[in-house]
This record gives C-alpha cells, structure tokens and sequence, in this order.
C-alpha cells in the first residue's frame, strides 16, 4: 500500500478522537504482551506469602493476589495469551471461512450443501458449542482457540459467502471469464483483492468477541491451564475473595471490558471508512 | 475483405426464471442468424429486452445457448476446446456498457488492460508487458502512465477507452461491443464512437455493435440488425434502413429518433401499447399486437426473414 493508502485508512480514526483511542489501547496491549518481561515490575508467578491479598499500593499498583503474586505484572502477561487467543480464533475463522464461503459462491451446488451445514452449526449458541467442544477435546490453549473459533467461523463463512456471491456477479468478473479465466485467476485476481477491507472489519469484530469468549472459558475452569496467566483465569482464580480483595476481579475485569470495547471502536471505524456513504467524508475510495 | 468471420446460425438461448414461486422459461433469444463479414461494423439495435446483449454473450460463452451453431473462422466456437478455445478467447472480445463496472476497483488499469494476456500466457516478458500495455493505452488515447492508476482515479470517458484497451489487447479480430457508450455523457460518446472507428481502421478489427441507440448504430455499423422479442425482424445495409425503414417496427424506432427540430413532432407510426410477455409468446408475428399492418395472417403464422426489393434487404414481416 502507498502513502496515499495509508493516509485513507487513517482518516476515519483521526475524524474520530475515540476510535483513536481505542487504537491507542490495542497498541499499549500489543506492547505489553511483546516486552512483558521488561515492563512487569515483578515474576507473575512468584509467590510471597508474607504479602499475600494487599490492597493497590506504590508497591504493588494492582494489589496482590491470594499467594501474594504481584496482579500488575500477571495482568501484563495477561495481554500474551489475549492477543493469541484472539489472533488464533481471527486466524481460525479465516482460514476456514475464505475457502468454504469463496467455494460455496461460485459452485452453487456445492454452496447448497455447505451453507445448509454451516446454518446448522449457526444454530448453536456459540459458547454452547465451545464448551460442548472443548468437553470433547479438553481444556487447553490451542482447543479455546478451536472451540471458540467454530464459532465465529459460521458467521465469517455467511459474510464472505454474501460478498462472493456480489463479487462474482460483477461485470468485470464476467469480462475476466468472456477472457478465458479460470476459477484460481477469479479468486486471486478478482474476489480475494475485494475481500480484504470488508475482512478486516470482520476480523476486528470476531478479535473482539474471541476476547470475552477466552475470558468465559477461562473462568469457568474450561481454557487456559490455570497456572497461565490469562485475564479471565485471573477472574476465576480470585472471585471468593470478591468481598475481601476486589481488585483482584476489577483490574482483569476492566482490561477485558477496554480491550473488547476498543476492538468495536477500531472495527467501527473501519466499517465507516468501507462504507459508501461515509466515504465522502473520509475522502474518496482506496 | 469478404471473408466471413463470425457466422450465428439459428441461436436459441433461454434462461430459467422465477416469478411469484413459478418458474418460467425465458426465451431471450430465439433463432437469430447473423453473420459478420472481415473489416466490417453490424450494428445490432433494438428496445431493452429484446436479446441483443444476449446475442453478444452468447459469442464470448459467457451464456450457454441452447441450440444453434457460432463459427469463427469456420471453427466451432461452442464447442472449442484447449488450443481453439484460447483462439477463440483471444479473438473474440468484449467491450462492457458500465465502465463503472467492468473495471476491478482493486487492479491496477495497466493489470486491467493485460488481463487476457495474462490469462492466456501472451507475453514474452515482463518487459513485452509493459511495453505492450503502453502501446494499447497510447492507442486508446490515455497516457502510458495510467498503467499504474486505478479506475477511481478515473473519469467515465477515460474508464471506457481502459475498457476498450483490454478488448484489443493482444489483437483480437471481433469486437463485441454491447452498448460500449450507452453510460457515457453525449460528448464522450462521440469521441469513444471516434475512439472505436478509428481503431477500427487502424486495427482492422470487425465488430458486432450492440445499441438501443440508432442514431449511434447509424453512425457506426455498416449493416444493420433490428431485433424484436429475440428475433431478427430486419437486416440490411446502414444506409437502406436508415434511409427507407420498412418493417413497422424498423420505422417505429426510426420515427422515435428525436429530430433537431422541436416543432416536428414525432408523428406517423407510434407505437401503441407494450410488447407481450416475453414468457408467454404469441405464435404470430411478436410484434402483431402493436403493429399498424397487422392482419390475420399475423396473428397465426410467425413471419420468416425473406429478401425484400431491390437492396439486398431481409425482412420478417408478411405485409410488403
């Protein structure tokens, strides 16, 4: 992309102090989850005793929790296994979603079969069918990933198929088959190069509802291994002390509100740029 | 010059569709038999609906017809295959009617502009590529440069001499123009009419030119093929149609040109009423319900084309 592309994409974030904002939050999350050992004050899993339960303090800024691990740094590792969760579910439901919906569009026979399939798995409530997955494949890291992404990867399948099904339609796929193309040229040349911003969207989306999706598995004791610290283990592991130790569950709790809630701001601003009628404001199609 | 290059013989092509939960057969085209001599325009013209688009993309298989025979060069091109089919693909080419539409908003006008070549392996190198994508684009009259920008950047006229770049490279024989300015604005209409005469001459190409327009069929074609509900009802030099009309329907569209004079009113043959549903077809002559000259006969029997008078002109009607 050329300078003049990037400018584009910046536009609606900076028309939008908010959306900004939130971009500045996923930024300060990536950072922490890439130098977590430089910017924790402390180990996330050493345990002391002596300071065990204490309040936010110019010692430990989050408090302590129930061993007397420092929350501030726990919650900074917090941000590694958020951003893979969340990468791994995006990554997931693309990978699975592209073939089958770009696939179903231009075989519409195929397309009946697949889409039926796809409704049927859409039928489910999607924490419904992770924790129904994850009884079957048992907790870890890589089935949250699964387990969550089956989820999302019926609606990202829906989405791509609506917009194969537009794009295939387009005059200049026609004039590219009057030509003598074949379905790899139409799919490379032709839908996949107009998917790509109306994925993004989706995928800022589906990064956003992965993240409460992770943290509800974690904390009914069905995600991460407890000893990792993760947002929503954090949540699990302290919610008896809720009367004692509040933020034990405020401090997780937050970050998880702010991460989901600047992923829908940042996708917001996305979709706004992407939409014709707003496209005047931000200035001009890219 | 006489050698007949694209030859459409009786072309049936129909297309399923759904109204209120019925289904239907449309029959878009049914039984259209043209054939395009080397170096020369004919103009297709004809209302919306009529099948003339479907005539066109027919020929580049876009559309599967039903029945009939396309030959190019004396080939078969519905049934063309590997090294025949590239050929035909490479020869036969389209120009689109929305300029707006017919460009990928996401390729570059110079991968635009190659797509055929790339598709069907023509280029050398990547440097015959370059060359060549500036060469046509010079030849359509846009900048070499413009082989790096994309359609928006781009204005309706421009968009459209972009879009006939890509029909005519790498050398095709037939262009398949369906209503090629039909989206544009009245003055670029005519310097895309130029655009495509003088690349017609340069290039020596052929062409099928499909228009409702025959103000713009006129100014083009060399022969002239007025279709109705799917059929040829006339066919004939530009000049004899345009001229002396003689199928009701040919001198309805005729008199339906509007004249450069406000005062003269459009009088004489106007058409009355709307053509039949084209899912329910009258066995007679289509155009009988609308037809001044309509007898008996009509309503019965459906005229075939059959040469009438002196100026080597078909026409499909029982009354002359």
């Amino acid at each position: 992309m050329n300078r003049d592309g990037i400018a584009l994409w910046l536009t609606p974030f900076l028309a939008r102090p908010i959306a900004l904002a939130g971009l500045c939050v996923l930024l300060a999350m990536v950072i922490a989850a890439a130098f977590a050992p430089w910017l924790a004050p402390y180990d996330p899993y050493a345990i002391d005793p002596v300071s065990r339960l204490m309040p936010p303090d110019a010692v430990h800024w989050f408090g302590t929790d129930q061993f007397g691990r420092d929350t501030l740094s726990r919650a900074i590792y917090s941000a590694r296994m958020a951003l893979l969760i969340g990468a791994g579910v995006v990554f997931f439901a693309l990978i699975t979603g592209i073939p089958v919906g770009v696939l179903s569009a231009l075989f519409p026979r195929l397309g009946h079969v697949l889409m039926r399939i796809v409704d049927v798995l859409m039928a489910f409530p999607s924490l419904l069918l992770a924790l129904g997955l994850i009884v079957i494949l048992g907790p870890s890291v890589a089935n949250s990933i699964l387990a969550i992404g089956a989820g999302f990867m019926t609606t990202t399948t829906r989405i791509i198929y609506g917009l194969a099904l537009r794009l295939r339609a387009e005059t200049y796929v026609e004039a590219s088959r009057s030509m003598g193309s074949g379905t790899w040229w139409l799919v490379t040349r032709h839908i996949l190069p107009n998917l790509i911003s109306p994925l993004l969207v989706q995928a800022s989306f589906v990064f956003a509802f992965a993240q409460l999706g992770a943290a509800s598995l974690d904390f009914l004791g069905l995600g991460a291994p407890p000893d990792i610290p993760s947002w929503g283990n954090m949540l699990a592991e302290s919610r008896t002390f809720i009367t004692r130790a509040p933020w034990l569950l405020f401090f997780p709790g937050m970050l998880i509100v702010l991460t989901a809630f600047s992923l829908n701001l940042v996708g917001d601003a996305l979709r706004d740029r992407l939409d014709p009628r707003f496209r005047d404001v931000f200035g001009g199609e890219g | 010059m006489s050698e007949t290059l694209l030859e459409v013989r009786d072309l049936k092509t129909s297309f399923n569709v759904k109204r209120s939960g019925r289904k239907y057969r449309l029959k878009a085209v049914d039984g259209v038999s043209l054939s395009l001599v080397s170096g020369e325009v004919l103009g297709i013209v004809g209302e919306s609906g009529c099948g003339k688009t479907t005539v066109g993309r027919s020929i580049v298989r876009l559309v599967q017809p039903d029945s009939g025979a396309i030959q190019f060069r004396g080939g078969d091109v519905l049934g063309a295959r590997g090294a025949a089919l590239r050929d035909v693909r490479l020869n036969l080419r389209m120009v689109f009617q929305d300029p707006y539409a017919s460009l990928n908003p996401r390729r570059s006008i110079g991968d635009s502009v190659a797509e055929a070549g790339d598709i069907n392996g023509v280029f050398k190198s990547r440097a015959d590529r370059a060359a060549r994508i500036a060469e046509t684009l010079s030849a359509v009259g846009l900048e070499p440069s413009f082989a790096t920008r994309y359609p928006h950047e781009l204005s309706g006229g421009q968009r459209q001499r972009a879009g006939i770049a890509r029909a005519i490279l790498p050398a095709p024989a037939v262009i398949i123009a369906d209503e090629p300015v039909s989206a544009l604005d009245v003055s670029v209409q005519a310097q895309v009419l130029n655009l495509m005469m003088d690349l017609r001459e340069r290039l020596g190409l052929s062409m099928l030119f499909i228009s409702h327009d025959i103000g713009v069929i006129g100014q083009i074609s060399d022969r002239v093929a007025v279709m109705y509900m799917g059929r040829v009802v006339e066919l004939s030099d530009a000049r004899t149609i345009l001229d002396r009309a003689m199928h009701p329907y040919t001198r309805a569209l005729m008199a339906a040109v509007p004249k450069p004079d406000p005062s003269q009113r459009i009088v004489g043959v106007v058409e009355t009423g709307e053509p039949p549903s084209q899912f329910n077809r009258p066995t007679g002559c289509a155009y009988a319900a609308r037809c001044p000259l309509a007898s008996e006969r009509c309503l019965a029997e459906a005229p075939l084309l059959r040469p009438i008078g002196p100026d080597n002109r078909l026409v499909a009607c029982h009354n002359l």
